[in-house]
């Protein structure tokens, strides 16, 4: 089975001080809310007058079919890149996958890269090894250029300095580049822009992430609204495309319903800026475009999630980030909160199974399964349901089905099996459970005024004098507990 | 360079299985498929299972015997099971399934006739309806868990779509706002059944509060587990509910109810609670003003 790499800067074991850091800090819990409120609206009003539920379904349906030929589609895309002049590679994990990139480097002398956004070379730590090696990467979507100035990481994957706003981004240019202050976005975005365009010609190969990957064709759908996806993969005399296994569309029909679905999730957006289409490196007698283009496949975790079919689902995601822009809990906390390169929702589901349950274990605790993220996720993917698959894993809390995720059990204590067994003692026998709750209410006065965390918050729950089942008892006392008791007149 | 993820993908790609293999190229026909089918409502029967839920039998009975009132004055006998207990959400949503099935088995036995469950809640009735089939999956108890999934109801649902219930408000001019809880929205769907009830009530004014649809906060063990995070979604549902003008709140669970009254009082905010359903009796049985018993029970 092949093992992701470590995440050096994976410390999820500090979720609750990150937490209740940004819970304490206005600004970030002002820039989130503001910023997920106006996701929320855009997408919303993006998708009246289109039968979204049907549109959710087609797209849920082209994946998992996309998922179900997965090998066969990855050979055929291999075949048809291949043939196209594309070279395909393949990359077990993210070290893999980085000195592949590496090699491609060091064998044209290159010494400049620039990048366009790419999630899964941030889940690589891409940048880090490249500068290591002597190779400099400079990062040309806006926001992971912001966030590579200020030496942070991403907080979302699709506004990576979502937890900035103006005054901070105006701030860190300034002290960073030394572009005047102002609170005008247009000109911090033209200086950055103009920044940027020289480092574009300046660069020896452009790395890319991929949106979706055609088998059929052999063509890397880029969806973008900058331009700086184009010139990465255009400006450069080398190309290198690198992306999750799971990517793979099978044919070119799929892809309109996905983007349709991906752009409106995502940003509310009808259809993004630059939509790029790149099936082969420049012919004979073409203008432009990069002499040598290459695709890294990295599964890095992935085939392990494919073993199991309720998991699999995860890898229908296609990175639109609305689960995130609907989670009242990463609202609240943001997404440097979770230490790990996908955070809110889709990371909770994803990031145990590259980094260990035992590296994530409070990843699918962090959620009041509200249900929101599934109820907007493009693909349909039940993420509620995969927490709970994740929670039961961690606590290898059911002897009938096997736990599978690595690091499973890492949150079982003998304390809390013992309470919850004892739970289930009492509720399984009725008779038990009666006499315990009557009792309960007849000394309700002894409960306590504190109970730990939740009376931090809230006053203490009051029991009531008398049980539901009391009360039904002494209204119809010939009432036993079954449906054979005389039939009673209805009030009405 | 090597192939190993091919290999694996290989050996296990029977396990993904083609949603569309069977099918249909339009999205109307993809959507037979994917989509959950929309519940047929039953004509209204003669009699029902009142399942009661444990957070409403020790904390808020009230509310459960005003469910029960409000169904008699539709005309329905209903019957308590007393062997009744929890359905065992808090272990199954903890990961402890072994528990929460071991609780949940000595449930389905409660209901051998074919009349709906009704239960006050829209989190359990999510328990029992959406997750028992998986829950029990591949055990002898299976049939018996999908007959009872299939037969549940959430109460406000059954009173408005199955009872087509007429509320005649008796009750002084008010204003509330309403909480649906996650579970009844999302699991249940039944997040417009609250509102058009309430919408029956001449005198009681219904006001909105911003982002009705995003939770209290309360989850279960998720507001222990993390206590700030969850404190924050409830202080935020308290003040925009205080905003939008409301003194008092419904709610149709009452772990919702439970997080945001006990978070209102503690903090000592001018906003107060009850179950949608001891509001509702409330309105329909007494023409007395004043009525501030079922709060906080």
């Amino acid at each position: 089975m092949n093992q992701p790499s470590q995440h050096p800067h994976s410390v999820v074991q500090e979720f609750h001080p990150r937490a209740r850091e940004a819970l304490a800090n206005p600004q970030i819990r002002a820039n989130f809310r503001k910023a997920m409120d106006g996701l929320m609206t855009k997408r919303q009003t993006a998708f009246e007058g289109w039968e979204l539920e049907a549109l959710r379904d087609l797209g849920a349906n082209i994946r998992q079919r996309a998922l179900s030929k997965l090998p066969d589609l990855l050979e055929q895309l291999e075949a048809n890149l291949t043939a196209n002049g594309v070279q395909v590679h393949w990359a077990n994990d993210g070290d893999e996958a980085c000195q592949i990139i590496r090699d491609i480097c060091v064998a044209r002398e290159a010494k400049k890269v620039i990048k366009g956004k790419s999630m899964v070379s941030e889940e690589m730590e891409l940048n880090h090894y490249l500068e290591a090696q002597g190779i400099e990467a400079l990062e040309s979507d806006l926001g992971e250029y912001i966030v590579q100035l200020a030496e942070e990481t991403p907080s979302h994957i699709i506004m990576p300095a979502i937890h900035k706003n103006t005054t901070e981004i105006s701030d860190l240019l300034h002290d960073k580049t030394g572009t005047e202050r102002s609170h005008d976005v247009n000109y911090l975005t033209a200086s950055a822009r103009q920044q940027l365009r020289e480092k574009f010609m300046q660069a020896d190969v452009g790395v890319s992430g991929v949106n979706f990957a055609v088998a059929e064709t052999g063509t890397l759908c880029l969806v973008e609204n900058e331009g700086n996806g184009r010139m990465t993969t255009t400006a450069p005399a080398c190309h290198i495309a690198v992306t999750g296994i799971e990517k793979v569309l099978e044919k070119l029909d799929d892809v309109p319903p996905l983007l349709a679905l991906l752009t409106r999730s995502a940003t509310g957006q009808h259809i993004t800026t630059y939509f790029n289409m790149i099936s082969r490196p420049r012919q004979p007698g073409e203008q432009d475009g990069p002499e040598a283009v290459h695709l890294v496949l990295v599964d890095n975790g992935r085939s392990s999630i494919y073993q199991d079919n309720e998991l699999l689902e995860t890898l229908r995601c296609i990175r639109c980030g609305a689960c995130m822009n609907h989670c009242p809990v990463y609202t609240r906390v943001g997404g440097h909160t979770y230490g790990t390169t996908y955070p809110g929702p889709i990371g909770s589901i994803l990031m145990p199974h590259l980094l260990g349950l035992d590296e994530t274990q409070h990843m699918p605790t962090a959620s009041s399964l509200c249900g929101a993220c599934g109820e907007v996720c493009p693909v349909k993917i039940p993420i509620p349901d995969l927490l709970v698959r994740l929670r039961r894993e961690s606590v290898d809390g059911d002897k009938l089905r096997v736990s599978e995720v690595r690091g499973h059990g890492v949150k079982r204590r003998r304390v809390e099996s013992l309470a919850w067994l004892g739970w289930q003692w009492m509720h399984s026998r009725p008779q038990l459970y009666r006499l315990g709750t009557a009792v309960s209410a007849r000394l309700r006065a002894l409960v306590p005024q504190k109970l730990g965390a939740w009376t931090r918050y809230r006053s203490a729950p009051r029991l009531a004098p008398q049980t539901l089942h009391q009360m039904m008892q002494k209204r119809t006392p010939t009432a036993a507990n079954t449906s054979q008791q005389p039939h009673r007149e209805a009030t009405r | 360079m090597t192939r190993e993820t091919l290999r694996i993908l290989y050996f296990y790609s029977g396990i993904a299985v083609d949603s569309t293999s069977t099918v249909l190229q339009t999205p109307e026909q993809v959507k037979i498929i994917m989509t959950d089918a929309i519940r047929v409502y039953p004509p209204k029967p003669r009699k029902v299972y009142f399942y009661g839920t444990c957070l409403i039998d020790l904390f808020y009975p009230d509310a459960g015997l005003a469910g029960v009132q409000l169904l008699e004055r539709e005309g329905i006998e209903v019957v308590f099971p007393q062997n009744q207990t929890c359905c065992g959400q808090p272990a199954y949503t903890s990961g402890y399934h072994d528990e929460a099935r071991a609780v949940a088995a000595s449930q389905l036995g409660l209901f051998p006739d074919d009349w709906p469950i009704v239960v006050p809640s829209g989190s359990c009735g999510g328990m029992m309806r959406k997750h028992y089939p998986d829950l029990f999956r591949g055990t002898p108890q299976a049939d018996s868990a999908n007959a009872v999934a299939g037969r549940v109801w959430e109460l406000t649902d059954f009173l408005l779509n199955v009872c087509h219930i007429k509320l005649d408000d008796l009750g002084e001019p008010t204003t509330v706002a309403l909480h649906t809880s996650c579970s009844a929205r999302r699991e249940m769907g039944v997040a417009d059944v609250g509102p058009r009830l309430l919408d029956q009530l001449k005198n009681v004014t219904r006001v909105e509060q911003a982002r009705p649809e995003e939770c209290c906060g309360f989850g279960g063990t998720f507001a222990v587990r993390h206590p700030e995070i969850s404190g924050a979604m409830v202080t935020d549902k308290v003040e925009s509910m205080i905003t939008a003008g409301a003194p008092e709140f419904v709610t149709t669970d009452c772990g919702c109810l439970m997080n945001i009254a006990g978070c209102a009082e503690k903090a000592e905010r001018p906003l107060t609670g009850q179950h949608i359903l001891s509001f509702l009796w409330q309105r329909v049985s007494t023409p007395a003003p004043g009525n501030d018993d079922g709060a906080q029970s």
